[in-house]
């Protein structure tokens, strides 16, 4: 496996923790209570951290000395190699919290595989960020089961959040020739393997939260190739990278 | 030739006088997160881990402990980051876990949650938020004195 395909592996991770992060930090200020409020602005900063440990790393695999900054503020839209969930808009605060859950599930899962990594550095971050990933899927999983085995009203929204999100999930679960070179090498996870892990647990909580998981696995493709994100990452990227854009190489 | 530098003993002793930014009452030693001090020839290398991957105190604490080194006259230094293996709240040392508890917030306890209200004593405890004021910390309150408190995460 060259330094290519693992660069672009590393952007994957990167770019999910940075796209999501950047996601929920939208809510910061505007949260339906108080504890909710921080509790999403915590979990914002949790996935920013990550990123920066993983940008940081592409960066360093890449050689070209680009930094996790530029990696983050300096490519455009179809250099973004993350799942297309992730750049969900955020909807309700049910659609946040389905959308987090069925990231954090498998994000609980690749963390856990990565820690194994035959590459130390891939490991030590996995070990770092698992800690966090699983205390978010504790929240995200509690939540979902709480507003769908709730009123009528938030199990409608729940279900319709979990219909509307659903056929973006499968794309974690879809090896390409990237995620199996690096499997091969050693380096990270059979993705196969963990689909079952992931539906497992996915099936549990719906249960728990009285919700329907759509029998249809139709899955959404093209955010971790960059062939094909959704119209919204965008809109993300010219807010989140709007001050490098104004004024290139700005410093605080 | 006879050197007159510090020896690790005094440097960790320094160290143990700098405050946590976020939580002032206990050391960045009490933590745990200064994983090792030591002179390379004549440069001394301080060894820190962050707590959790986004906390924005980490910076502040690399710059307390360069202002405190350089107090000291450390002028040859380097701060190096380790990430492994993980910080976990079991180095927060036993006199860390006595401080935070005096000073209200409850210390990580190896089932997930607080043991008692770092006022009262009171048993009887409710979870309000996983998350509090800072990554590190969640919401409890307690039923008795019905206070609301931090509880220090248990990672």
């Amino acid at each position: 496996m060259g330094p290519d395909a693992l660069f672009e592996y590393l952007l994957r991770l990167g770019d999910n923790t940075l796209v999501l992060g950047h996601r929920v930090s939208e809510w910061c200020g505007r949260a339906p209570v108080l504890e909710e409020d921080i509790a999403l602005a915590n979990t914002a900063l949790d996935l920013i951290g990550q990123t920066q440990m993983w940008l940081g790393l592409a960066g360093e695999v890449e050689g070209q000395g680009r930094s996790a900054d530029d990696l983050a503020y300096l490519r455009d839209v179809w250099e973004f190699r993350n799942l297309l969930l992730v750049e969900q808009p955020n909807g309700d605060f049910g659609q946040t919290m389905m959308r987090q859950f069925l990231f954090d599930a498998w994000h609980d899962l690749m963390l856990t595989g990565l820690e194994v990594s035959a590459d130390e550095r891939v490991a030590a971050i996995a070990a770092k960020a698992s800690k966090e990933a699983r205390y978010h899927l504790e929240r995200s999983a509690d939540a979902v089961i709480g507003l769908g085995d709730g009123t009528e009203e938030s199990n409608r929204r729940m279900q319709a959040a979990l219909d509307r999100l659903w056929p973006f999930s499968g794309e974690m679960h879809t090896p390409d020739a990237i995620d199996e070179a690096v499997h091969v090498a050693g380096i990270g996870p059979d993705l196969s393997v963990l689909a079952d892990a992931y539906h497992a647990r996915v099936a549990e909580v719906m249960t728990a939260a009285t919700l329907r998981l759509p029998g249809d696995r139709f899955a959404h493709q093209g955010g971790k190739s960059g062939i094909r994100h959704s119209e919204h990452l965008g809109h993300i990227l010219t807010q989140m990278q709007w001050l490098q854009r104004a004024y290139p190489g700005a410093t605080w | 030739m006879v050197t007159n530098r510090p020896t690790t003993r005094d440097i960790w002793e320094w160290l143990g006088s700098v405050p946590d930014p976020e939580i002032p009452v206990i050391s960045v030693v009490d933590l745990g997160i200064v994983r090792d001090v030591s002179w390379e020839d004549k440069s001394l290398a301080v060894t820190v881990t962050p707590t959790y991957s986004g906390c924005p105190a980490t910076r502040v604490i690399a710059m307390e402990i360069e202002t405190a080194l350089r107090d000291h006259g450390i002028k040859d230094f380097v701060l190096k980051t380790q990430i492994a293996p993980p910080w976990t709240t079991d180095w927060i040392s036993k006199e860390g876990r006595a401080k935070l508890e005096a000073y209200g917030i409850a210390p990580p306890q190896p089932v997930g949650g607080p043991d008692r209200c770092p006022r009262c004593n009171g048993k009887d405890l409710k979870k309000l938020s996983q998350f509090g004021s800072t990554p590190c910390k969640a919401q409890w309150r307690c039923n008795d004195c019905l206070e609301p408190f931090d509880y220090f995460k248990c990672i």
